[in-house]
């Protein structure tokens, strides 16, 4: 039996922190880019917060992620600094990318994250050798590979998976199914009643989880890393959640319905955690208020200096290209 | 002026005067059996390199010597491969990924442009993807249309990997030798028909730098620059050529990407005629850019003739031995073309 993560006071601030970070970084970054103050494109993950919440929880420090283009959750889980994000957001050169990738390639090798990823299912083989890389090492570190739905109708999700059950590698594939592949509906793309039903076909085990429950994600994803751990093998998981906003700035969200948007806000991750919370006892009120306004003031506080930052410069950008 | 981009080679052992003869195939072999014995972290992973020995029989029997860990055999899956090359190599792993045909590498290519050329860059230098991606190109042995590429263009424009077509045994070694030092990834272009040919190859851990071409023949008329199999060409062309009292220069720039330009505008300087020859498809070829190169350098003002490019035919490689061999620069070819030059000019 895991953990009640709900009724432990520290890893329930914990996660009820990382879970409003995720939202008020995405928040902020929306309204900037709203106001004009932050130029390309961005995915925001809103909604979908329980998912990177509860699957980072069951990894290491050392351990790896990769992620997609949808990627600001999973970093923020797995550790990163949200200042030098919104850095990266704001094109500055103290920004993870130092300016030069931005939202979609946002990576933080200090915490494992092996990058986000601008082409869907790009990290699915990446993954797979970064685990590949610590059975040969023999370090017990475990990948795991976060993706969205549409990376499942990928040629790389497969050649990813086929390697990864071959050589038993440890790897598990952490599919955030939002129900949409920008605007095909997973559920009219994949002849399955449920994603996971996929994984037999690669000899993984697999499993569908509520994807906005933390202890549901954390649960699944323990199971998993520790048998990947103890050499057992890949895993597929699929964590089935909803993303609020659209795809990209582009969307105007004409394959989905009012209803069925409003539904699932009705299903927000994040009071349903403190609510559950404060019934196990492991929050009282006053701590949920705190990790609130103590999570508003850090991000403020992140904007204000990454927006402060020297813009990133294009002195050497031609001697950046190759690694000496 | 050469490119920006060469890696500071480590210091190789003091060269050993000694070589053997072996073939350009036992000659990667030695490479990456050198490399491996030096480094745990080094692997080699491809399709049918285990106890098959690789589609050319290039890593042979190391799978008996090294163990299936490190000569690893994987499913068809050159995406997938190439994917865990790049994995492995951001997390301390320095794979070597086999590809059976270079014309291969298109169904890699998601990984290879926009996976392992991009990474260091874009993710702000914080990763390296030190990674070799060796892979046969080039026509001539019957294999037709989707066995016969010579793809090396499509990796030069893909700023952040590096390029290397050896063309001799001792260069494949060498080459590869330092491709495996580099922490960028690297193509290494090798050429089928080269795989059984012999010549002399030093001993040991030895090191043919990135960057630097060859200069194997001098001669004051004309130079010669090709690629690949065009540089045996190219040089049994010259042999030729000198007993009609023609002398040519022949370069080997060895390495695409970096390129050495000095070395090509020194030696086109001293001619003033200059014959590009690749086996690949003319247009946007490699040789297109050499042709810029020379074109905007100071060496245009020594030029007796206009630049002369000899290529394969915009064409898919046909089947037929005849049709074959008439897609792709020939040694009579060469000799005509610098003949031409000479004479004309």
């Amino acid at each position: 039996m895991n953990t009640q993560i709900v009724a432990d006071r520290e890893l329930a601030a914990a996660s009820l922190a990382t879970m409003w970070k995720i939202r008020r970084f995405e928040e902020a970054v929306e309204d900037l880019y709203g106001r004009g103050l932050m130029h390309g494109t961005m995915h925001l993950s809103i909604g979908q917060e329980a998912v990177p919440t509860g699957a980072c929880l069951a990894l290491n420090k050392d351990d790896y992620i990769t992620s997609t283009h949808r990627g600001h959750g999973h970093c923020i889980a797995k550790g990163a600094d949200m200042e030098r994000m919104m850095a990266e957001l704001l094109a500055k050169e103290t920004g993870y990318c130092r300016g030069r990738g931005g939202s979609m390639h946002i990576a933080d090798t200090e915490t494992g994250n092996l990058g986000a990823n601008g082409i869907v299912a790009g990290g699915i083989p990446i993954a797979t050798g970064a685990a590949l890389s610590a059975k040969m090492r023999g370090t017990k570190q475990v990948a795991v590979s976060f993706h969205g739905d549409g990376a499942m109708g990928e040629g790389a999700w497969h050649e990813g998976v086929v390697l990864a059950a071959m050589w038993q590698l440890p790897v598990v594939f952490l599919c955030e199914n939002n129900l949409y592949g920008m605007s095909m509906s997973s559920e009219k793309a994949f002849n399955l009643d449920q994603l996971s039903d996929r994984a037999k076909g690669y000899g993984i085990p697999g499993v569908t989880v509520d994807g906005n429950d933390v202890q549901a994600v954390y649960d699944a994803t323990k199971e998993a890393v520790d048998r990947a751990r103890a050499g057992g093998g890949p895993t597929f998981i699929e964590a089935k959640t909803y993303r609020w906003r659209g795809h990209s700035k582009s969307d105007k969200n004409l394959y989905r319905t009012r209803d069925e948007i409003d539904e699932w806000r009705g299903k927000d991750p994040i009071p349903h955690f403190e609510a559950l919370a404060l019934a196990a006892g492991g929050l009282t009120q006053a701590d949920i208020d705190a990790v609130r306004d103590n999570v508003r003031t850090e991000l403020r506080s992140a904007v204000q200096r990454a927006n402060a930052a020297p813009d990133a410069t294009a002195d050497d950008l031609l001697s950046a290209v190759y690694a000496r | 002026m050469t490119i920006e981009t060469t890696a500071a080679q480590p210091a190789a052992a003091p060269a050993p005067a000694e070589t053997v003869t072996m073939t350009y195939s036992e000659a990667i072999r030695d490479a990456m059996r050198i490399a491996m014995a030096k480094d745990p972290a080094v692997f080699i992973m491809g399709e049918d390199v285990g106890t098959y020995g690789g589609a050319f029989g290039v890593t042979g029997e190391l799978i008996n010597e090294i163990g299936p860990e490190r000569i690893r055999d994987t499913t068809i899956s050159e995406l997938g491969i190439m994917g865990a090359g790049v994995g492995a190599a951001m997390t301390g792993m320095r794979p070597i990924v086999e590809i059976q045909f270079s014309d291969f590498t298109a169904q890699a290519m998601d990984q290879i442009a926009n996976q392992a050329a991009k990474i260091h860059f874009m993710l702000g230098g914080a990763v390296s993807v030190p990674m070799v991606i060796r892979a046969p190109g080039g026509s001539g042995t019957g294999a037709a249309a989707q066995h016969s590429q010579s793809l090396e263009a499509w990796f030069v424009h893909i700023p952040g990997l590096k390029v290397v077509m050896p063309a001799t045994a001792d260069d494949a070694k060498g080459l590869l030798l330092s491709a495996i030092d580099d922490p960028n990834p690297v193509m290494v272009i090798e050429h089928k028909l080269l795989y059984k040919t012999s010549g002399e190859v030093r001993t040991g851990d030895i090191r043919t730098p990135l960057g630097v071409a060859a200069v194997p023949r001098e001669g004051k008329d004309l130079t010669i620059i090709a690629t690949g199999v065009e540089v045996s060409r190219a040089l049994e062309a010259a042999e030729i050529l000198a007993a009609d009292g023609i002398e040519a220069t022949v370069v080997d720039p060895r390495t695409l990407k970096p390129l050495d330009s000095d070395t090509i505008l020194r030696t086109v300087k001293a001619t003033g005629r200059v014959l590009l020859v690749q086996e690949a498809v003319r247009t946007l070829g490699f040789m297109s850019e050499v042709s810029a190169i020379i074109s905007e350098s100071d060496a245009f003002g020594y030029l007796r003739a206009p630049i002369k490019r000899l290529a394969g035919l915009d064409i898919p490689i046909p089947y037929a031995p005849k049709l074959e061999r008439a897609s792709v620069p020939q040694v009579e070819d060469i000799v005509a073309a610098a003949t031409d030059l000479v004479r004309k000019w």
